[in-house]
């Protein structure tokens, strides 16, 4: 669930698009990058694609009473870095935006910024950190595709927290409400993206092995 | 492998399904009606913004609505096909293409 059209006031919708601008540049050019290096990743960086398009189509039941979708961006940062999900992340918004009027285009600078740019740096360091530590590669997989769908919707409370404080308690009390909001009902959506992950991660090692192992989740088989 | 497989499925239908019935109405926003059971997170945020700030109004319309519900959950399916096709071709080649390099194995053995 992203910030609706027109509910950002006009500075902050400009300086989150500002924000976002230079990330999707930068991914732009890392997704060419592999494409020229690896050419054979074709395919699998569609499936990426492909599983941040199906999952944020996908408008689950949570325990608050609301619904919101998963992002799937974990899996292509994993793969890919993060840099190489701002471009799919941007795509998608787009497409949100301007066919289904879910998020929207005064918003898109914002909700980049959270799907597309938080999203996906948070896992790929959760799952580094985690990588590090010791963990097992679906552990290390689960944790970050879980935690930066929780961090997508951190942001947005935050960004909306900022855009409206609260008029008694300010900043941290309009925070609580909207992380109240889009935080708990992300909980257990978050968790069914970092274990459907998981799966995903599983079958490309099976039948991937040899496109995988240039990249970074692969990288820490060795170490195990 | 099978058995963990099939316990991450099922836990990921638990936690989709168990909320339609375990999950707490949400709470209104004072001097607003309850929001609907199950409506999207970013209706209830549009109502929160209202009760922090009651003057703000949204100084931009989406350029194009999906005329009904019916229509924008079309759009939705649409998305969600594209992706799940994607991901079906994948594994379909590779498991096509994991079956294919077994059976290279095996007559190459019976050849020898």
């Amino acid at each position: 669930m992203h910030i609706m059209e027109g509910f950002l006031p006009p500075a902050h919708a400009i300086g989150w698009a500002a924000a976002s601008l230079p990330f999707l540049a930068f991914g732009l050019r890392s997704v060419g990058r592999t494409l020229a290096t690896h050419p054979e990743q074709r395919m699998l960086l569609g499936v990426a694609a492909a599983f941040a398009f199906l999952l944020s189509a996908l408008k689950l039941p949570s325990v608050t009473g609301s619904c919101s979708h998963p992002t799937g961006i974990g899996l292509g940062a994993l793969l890919f870095g993060p840099a190489a999900m701002v471009p799919v992340g941007f795509v998608v918004l787009l497409f949100q935006a301007l066919l289904l009027a879910h998020g929207g285009i005064t918003t898109l600078g914002a909700n980049v910024f959270s799907m597309a740019v938080v999203g996906p740096f948070v896992a790929y360091g959760v799952f580094r950190a985690a990588a590090g530590a010791g963990a097992s590669r679906s552990v290390a997989v689960f944790l970050a595709a879980c935690l930066g769908d929780l961090a997508t919707y951190v942001t947005t409370s935050i960004q909306l927290a900022w855009a409206f404080p609260d008029a008694v308690g300010g900043f941290s009390a309009s925070f609580v409400k909207f992380a109240g909001i889009f935080g708990l009902t992300q909980v257990p959506i978050a968790i069914s993206e970092g274990l459907l992950t998981v799966l995903v991660v599983n079958a490309m090692a099976r039948f991937n092995a040899h496109e995988l192992r240039k990249l970074p989740v692969m990288a820490m088989e060795k170490k195990a | 492998m099978k058995t963990r497989t099939w316990m991450i499925w099922s836990a990921i239908v638990l936690l989709t399904v168990l909320p339609l019935w375990f999950a707490s109405a949400p709470p209104a926003e004072p001097g607003a009606e309850a929001p609907a059971m199950f409506g999207g997170a970013d209706e209830r945020a549009q109502q929160a913004i209202g009760t922090v700030a009651p003057h703000y109004e949204p100084w931009f319309e989406p350029l194009f609505e999906p005329a009904s519900g019916e229509i924008a959950s079309l759009l939705f399916a649409l998305q969600a096909a594209l992706g799940a096709g994607v991901i079906g071709y994948w594994l379909g080649t590779s498991v096509t293409r994991e079956r294919a390099r077994r059976e290279a194995a095996s007559t190459q053995s019976h050849a020898d």
